[in-house]
Formats: structure tokens, C-alpha cells, sequence
């Protein structure tokens, strides 16, 4: 781990971000557009976003490069802009960010099952070679592996973002189960964290999933399986459907009010998912950081 | 027959290679294909689905489960085809116009195969035009429509529309599914029913058959 990282960790807990699509939407990204399209055709709407997180409290942003890797650019006839996608996200997020954040590049997962035969691991580990290289290229902090399922993909990515010489982190997304605290995969806590330390992750820890409540919880036994710093970043609830669009009833008070827990349970960082907005930000840092 | 079991074991435990082997042996000393697939097979998945429904399997031992089944299936198929006997039904599968999400619908699919349906995977991304092309090409009975994204759900209601307008509406059964599905958005769209997951939308497409026979 590096010096800034260092620095940064003996500041805990640290404020992450939140979501970055929504805020896209909201200022304009059509539905069923990639948004990190958005790094090359609307760079200062991207720098809108993180400026609000900056602007927020946020200590740590991350960047509008979540799946700019080949497999989903594909999709959208993109692949070629790869490397220009995702050099830009980190761009500029550093530009938003100044000296007030530090910058983790964010890499989500390809979208392929390897247990279904359709991409075998190879593939991923082109693909995850290839985007993080890009990223690298553009000088981010750390890169962050986020809301995968499976530990599979997950190693791969992780080995593949430490070939950089990068401070990494990896969490995974618990939303399964009866007590919904399994990946889709099946995957326990206790699993990913030595799974993830194993593979050489420096942060391990968990995003999205069903709410900041039950990933309290999570967190603890997280906690138990691993020694590395953790890192929590969890949806603001779980959305209902209001004339077909999500509407997400946990409020920035109420998240916030959790995120104490959070952080007795072993939380350096503390951000958030789906649902949350630059509001929720502002919250935990008047919760964690006393309004500073 | 003791060693028949097997194969209910092999296909609850997604064990492909006993499954075959097991199957194999059983058409060699002349069980009745019908027999291995209502008796062992079909029981075994339902099993699965089952214990997916109530958090004992995840999404990994429904795949190799599914793949098991499969893979007896092959084995079983052309002498049920030999005998004239025909799929449970026809199905037509892919995620919907401008949504490119396909680990759910991949999982309905092999639930599908698992089940004695023969599938058509059209992938993502599928237009409805595309949908009823391949339902008049194959005489399919069921299409199966997936969607992740509350911005595609309206292709399903469109790809109802144009099923309706190629005069084929009455032919096919529809089922739909993604996370952002519910039974309330079936009706409304009129889709012939939802499912909650990959295991059900097989007990589903099935149940939805049987009403029309």
C-alpha cells in the first residue's frame, strides 16, 4: 500500500461516493445509454457529478469508467474507444477532484458467467488486463473491482489490477439468500474476504446488495475473515417500482444514522450504492466527521 | 432398479459425467427413454428448483445441474425423436430490444433445456420483429422475454404487439422475468404469466402449456 493510501487510512473512516448513474440520468444520460460513453461525448456532465461528490465531503471519488470494458463497450459498438474511455473517466475525476479527493478507478464486472461456458477465463483476464492498463495509463490512486458476484472473476480482475502496481480494492455484492448475505453465486462473507485477501486485494469489502442495514452485519464477518481495510458501500435499500422506475425510500438521514454501526463493525470506508446522491454523502459526513 | 437412482443423484448433484454414464447404461439394458426422463430426470430438476427457491442452491448448482440434465438429454433425445415424440415445447428465448444483460435469460434457458424444453436462444438485444420471425420459423409455442432494465421493460409490451399484429398472439404462450418484473407488469402488458426465477419460469412455461391443451 502506498504512501497517499496510508495517509488517507489514518484519517478513518474515510467518505467514498455514491452512485454515478442516476446523477448521470438526472442530467441527461438517455436510458439504455452506456454512461461511460459519457467520459468522450459529455466530459463536463461527468465533471459535474464528481464535483458534487467532491464538493459533498467525499475524501475519495470514484470514476464513470464501471463498464468500459470490452465485453459491454461491445454491446454498444464501442470497443475501439476502450482505452480513450477509460483514460478520460480517471481524468476526470482527477480534475474534479483536485487536491481535496483522491481518485479509484472503477472496474465493475464483464457480464459473462464463466460457470456458463460463455467466456472462459482467458477472456476475462484480456479483458480485465485491458481495461486496467488503460486506467492505469491516466495515474488513478487505487483501482476499485466493485458489485461482482462471482470469486472466479473477481481473482481474475484483482491479479490483473495488481499487475499495474496499484493499490487494490475488491467487494463483492451480497443480495442472495434467505438472509441475503450470499452473492448470486452463493459466496459467504467469510469466503470472499479470504478469497479476495488471497488473491492480493488491499481493500476487500462490499457494494450495492439490499440495504445498509443487513450489511452491518456483513461487514462484522467480513471483519473476522480478514485483516485487510475494509470497505462498505451499500445501496439505499431496496428500491420500489413507481410507474416503472425505481424509487429508493431510505433517506440520506437514515443512512447516515447507520453509518456509525458501519464503522464499529470494522468500516475504513464508507460511501455509497444505488439510491444514494451527493445528499447521502453529505450525511455520513456530518455523521462520521462531525459536519468538518 | 437400484442403479437407476443414480442418475436422479447425478443430475440433484450436477454431476454430468454419471449422469451420461448412468443413462447410457439404462438405454443399453432397455429402460424406456419416457421412463429415465418422467421418473429420474425431470423429478431431479425439480429438486434443484426447489432447493434454489429455498436458498440451499444458488446459481452455480443450478448450472451444473442444468448441464447434467442436459447432457442425459442428448443421449435421450433422438430416440424419443425416433419414436415421433415431441419436446415438452418449443421455446423462444432472448432478452428484449436495447437491454444487453443475459446471465438471467441464460439461466431460464438452461433451466428450459434442463426441463425437456428445446430452446431457441436469440440472445440480447432481440427486436420484436426478430421474436416473431423466429416463432413462425420454428412453430415455437412459448416465448420467453427477459429484461434488467426498468428503461427496456417496454419492449416486451412491444414485442406483444407485434406478435399480435403478425397474427400469431394465440399460437405462443409469453413469459416474462428480470429483475425489475412483477406479476402486476404481465398482466398489464398482457403477458400470459411472470416468473420469479430461473427454476420457476420452467414450472411456469409448463403449466402455461398445459392450460392450452
Amino acid at each position: 500500500m502506498n504512501k497517499s493510501m496510508a495517509d488517507l487510512l489514518a484519517r478513518a473512516p474515510v467518505i467514498t461516493d455514491g452512485a454515478w448513474g442516476t446523477e448521470l440520468q438526472a442530467r441527461g444520460l438517455p436510458p439504455g445509454e452506456i454512461p461511460d460513453v459519457w467520459n468522450l461525448t459529455n466530459p463536463d456532465k461527468v465533471i459535474a457529478v464528481a464535483r458534487a461528490y467532491v464538493e459533498a465531503g467525499s475524501q475519495v471519488i470514484l470514476t464513470n469508467t464501471f463498464g468500459a470494458n470490452r465485453f459491454r463497450l461491445a454491446g454498444h459498438s464501442l470497443e475501439h474507444k476502450l482505452a480513450e474511455i477509460n483514460r478520460t473517466g480517471v481524468q476526470l475525476s482527477r480534475e474534479a477532484a483536485g487536491s481535496s479527493a483522491l481518485v479509484f478507478a472503477s472496474i465493475g464486472p464483464t457480464g459473462r458467467l464463466l460457470m456458463d461456458g460463455s467466456v472462459t477465463e482467458d477472456d476475462l483476464r484480456a479483458a480485465f488486463s485491458e481495461q486496467a492498463e488503460a486506467i492505469a495509463s491516466a495515474s488513478p490512486d487505487a483501482i476499485v473491482i466493485e458489485t461482482m458476484s462471482d470469486l472466479g472473476e473477481a481473482t481474475i480482475a484483482i491479479k490483473t489490477a495488481k499487475a499495474t502496481g496499484l493499490p487494490v480494492v475488491a467487494c463483492v455484492v451480497f443480495d442472495s439468500g434467505a438472509n441475503k448475505d450470499r452473492t448470486m453465486m452463493g459466496v459467504t462473507p467469510e469466503q470472499a474476504a479470504a478469497e479476495l485477501s488471497e488473491a492480493g486485494a488491499d481493500i476487500i469489502g462490499a457494494n450495492c446488495g439490499t440495504g445498509i442495514e443487513r450489511y452491518v452485519q456483513v461487514c462484522h464477518r467480513l471483519r473476522t475473515a480478514t485483516n485487510r481495510p475494509l470497505w462498505m458501500k451499500p445501496n439505499a435499500g431496496l428500491p420500489r417500482l413507481v410507474a416503472g422506475r425505481p424509487v429508493y425510500d431510505t433517506t440520506p438521514e437514515q443512512f447516515a444514522g447507520v453509518a456509525p454501526a458501519l464503522v464499529d463493525a470494522g468500516a475504513a470506508f464508507v460511501g455509497g450504492c444505488c439510491g444514494t446522491n451527493p445528499d447521502f454523502i453529505r450525511a455520513l459526513r456530518a455523521r462520521l466527521k462531525g459536519g468538518t | 432398479m437400484e442403479d437407476i437412482k443414480a442418475l436422479y443423484d447425478a443430475i440433484l448433484t450436477g454431476q454430468e459425467k454419471v449422469a451420461r454414464e448412468v443413462t447410457e447404461k439404462a438405454l443399453a439394458a432397455g429402460v424406456e427413454p419416457l421412463k429415465l426422463v418422467n421418473e429420474y430426470m425431470v423429478p431431479a430438476m425439480d429438486e434443484v428448483g426447489r432447493r434454489f427457491e429455498c436458498n440451499e442452491y444458488f446459481v452455480p448448482e443450478l448450472l451444473i445441474s442444468a448441464r447434467a440434465m442436459k447432457s442425459a438429454l442428448e443421449l435421450i433425445r433422438p430416440l424419443l425423436a425416433a419414436k415421433g415424440a415431441q419436446p415438452v415445447g418449443r421455446v423462444v428465448i432472448g432478452t428484449v430490444k436495447g437491454d444487453l444483460h443475459d446471465i438471467g435469460k441464460n439461466l431460464v434457458a438452461a433451466m428450459l433445456e434442463g426441463g425437456g424444453f428445446e430452446v431457441i436462444d436469440l440472445g440480447v438485444n432481440v427486436t420484436p420483429e426478430k421474436f416473431v420471425e423466429t416463432v413462425k420459423q420454428k412453430n415455437a409455442n412459448v416465448v420467453a422475454m427477459s429484461a434488467l432494465l426498468t428503461t427496456t421493460m417496454p419492449a416486451m409490451r412491444a414485442t406483444i404487439e407485434a406478435l399480435k399484429n403478425a397474427g400469431i398472439r394465440r399460437q405462443v404462450k409469453v413469459i416474462i422475468g428480470g429483475a425489475p418484473i412483477t406479476q402486476k407488469y404481465a398482466d398489464e402488458i398482457g403477458a400470459d404469466g411472470y416468473g420469479e426465477s430461473a427454476p420457476s419460469a420452467v414450472t411456469l412455461a409448463k403449466k402455461q402449456l398445459a392450460a392450452t391443451a
